[in-house]
């Protein structure tokens, strides 16, 4: 699903990711952890195209639709069409780093906010609902009507157990920490992305609402067609989201991957042994 | 506003404005006169959409109420000059919408005069300029001296598309009497970068993601406007063109 080959990215001309090499296959849920500054969101943010963080060298591969040990994508698969930019890439495979931001969400990539952003003025539903259609006028989809994306925008609050009042509000604008994180949920539910990349989803939350979200991760992407990359600092979301892989980020690289032990000998031992 | 001789840029009233549109425009027509009689309830939408100066002179009469609801979007040159003045207890609304691109002038020019106490008076401006067009507010507000507990407020922003445009705001205050409020506020800004970025990574191409965020920062103005859908509704088309 993603392949992430020698990444070096620099912000405001200072080098932070230097030689990132990481392989996500769909199916799978991968967790990234590591000090503070280690270069996490900035991986994150180089992946969703943010204006700013420059790559410098490297590649990302976007396959949104590859599933090991088939053939072709299963029923959920994107059909991209013809007209879809797709870099240098190839019919399956994208090169993600040449498209827009809205491009690769329209191809499947979803990126959970580590500070979700409070727009004044903008009500959430009208705009995941303008959004959701771009995408699939991006996909040449038909548009999804008023009254099926008030549905669909229900079902997945419900999931989230965010009030659909709240999803009514300016976006963001009053919510509590938590309150921001279970919308960035909510959004993820209702685009259905085949990638999420979710930065520190968990801060902010209490237990109960780590409950919550956690629940939603697994009924949103825990399937054979999708994958995520679980940005965090504590063991503590892994309790609810099992990860497949574990991997260590320090000084922009990754120095260690290993199983869902490695999270808990790093809650042990603190990032300073492993990482050395 | 009555002057003979057409004015230059030394006259402060006309500073940023497109000298050679006025020269040609000159002389303008008499003032459009509006009278609110005591008691008396008035609504009205202006859009100009032609290039046009377009000088209105308003007394609002005692405990009267007025609204003007202005889209000033159209021509080279498009300037709207108000001179208002309050009876006893009088209330004045102004809510402003500029929305220029290419290298459009446009200009929102008011005097308010609280000539008489207790009266109210309240203009929220906002303008949206892309390429290289100007956009303009100059706002006086006078009070004279027995007009005791004058409530006013400016409320002005604008919002710079590119580095070309450029935005000119001035609220003035001149004030006779001690009992007063007199608010005003006043911001040049750009388009977050975050908000857009946020917008985007949903799925919005950046033109409408811009349109969706500078919908947001005109919205309220025509809020309770006479013609509130048909403002709104042009309001968003020229933002359309715009992004
Ligand atoms: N906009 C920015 N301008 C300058 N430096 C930045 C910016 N964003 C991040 N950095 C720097 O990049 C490094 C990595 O930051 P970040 O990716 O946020 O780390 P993490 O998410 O792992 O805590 C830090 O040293 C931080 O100071
Ligand atoms: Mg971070």
């Amino acid at each position: 699903m993603l392949k992430i080959e020698n990444l070096h990215a620099t912000v405001a001309d200072k080098p932070i990711l230097k030689g990132l090499s990481l392989a996500i296959n769909a199916g799978e849920i991968h967790a990234i952890m590591g000090p503070n500054g280690a270069g996490k969101s900035t991986l994150s943010y180089v992946l969703g195209g943010r204006p700013g963080y420059e790559v410098t060298e490297g590649s990302v591969m976007f396959a949104p639709n590859v599933i090991p040990g088939e053939s072709r994508g299963s029923d959920g698969a994107l059909e991209l069409g013809p007209d879809f930019r797709r870099g240098t890439g190839t019919t399956e495979t994208l090169d993600l780093l040449a498209l827009d931001p809205h491009e690769r969400a329209a191809a499947g990539l979803f990126l959970g906010f580590q500070y979700p952003v409070e727009i004044p003025g903008v009500s959430n539903v009208q705009f995941l609902r303008e959004s959701l259609n771009a995408q699939r006028k991006a996909r040449g989809q038909e548009p999804l009507s008023g009254g099926d994306f008030l549905k669909l925008a229900r079902e997945k609050a419900g999931l989230l157990k965010l009030d659909m009042d709240m999803l009514k509000r300016p976006v963001n604008v009053g919510f509590s920490g938590g309150e921001k994180k279970r919308n960035e949920m909510v959004q993820m539910g209702i685009l259905d992305p085949k990638l999420a990349i979710l930065d520190e989803t968990d801060s902010g939350l209490d237990i109960d609402a780590l409950r919550v979200v956690g629940d939603g991760i697994n009924t949103i992407m825990r399937r054979p067609d999708k994958a995520v990359l679980l940005i965090t600092h504590y063991q503590r979301l892994l309790d609810y989201v099992q990860p497949d892989f574990v991997h260590v980020l320090a000084a922009g690289r990754i120095v260690k991957s290993g199983g869902p032990e490695l999270a808990l000998e790093l809650e042990r031992e603190g990032y300073a042994e492993i990482a050395a | 506003m009555t002057a003979t001789t057409h004015p230059s840029r030394r006259d402060e009233a006309w500073r940023y404005s497109d000298i050679d549109a006025v020269t040609a425009a000159w002389p303008l027509p008499a003032p459009e006169s509006i009278v609110v009689p005591a008691g008396g309830e008035f609504r009205r939408a202006i859009v100009q959409d032609a290039g046009a100066i377009h000088q209105i002179e308003m007394s609002i009469g005692k405990g009267a109420t007025a609204a003007l609801h202005i889209l000033n979007i159209g021509g080279a040159y498009g300037r709207i000059e108000l001179a208002v003045t309050l009876h006893e207890g009088a209330d004045f609304t102004l809510g402003a919408v500029q929305i220029g691109g290419g290298d459009q002038n446009l200009e929102i020019v008011t005097t308010v005069t609280h000539a008489e106490p207790g009266a109210k008076s309240r203009q929220i401006v906002r303008s949206v300029l892309g390429g290289t067009a100007t956009g303009t507010y100059l706002g006086k507000v006078a009070v004279a001296r027995d007009a005791q507990q004058t409530d006013s407020e400016q409320d002005v922003k604008a919002m710079l598309l590119g580095r070309s445009a450029t935005a000119n705001a001035k609220p003035e205050l001149e004030i006779f009497a001690d009992d007063v409020k007199c608010a005003h506020g006043c911001a040049i800004g750009e388009l977050d970068a975050m908000s857009l970025y946020y917008l985007q990574s949903r799925g919005l191409p950046p033109a409408e993601a811009k349109k969706i965020l500078l919908q947001a920062f005109v919205a309220g103005v025509f809020d309770g406007a006479e013609d509130e859908a048909r403002l709104q509704a042009l309001a968003l088309a020229k933002l359309g063109e715009l992004v």
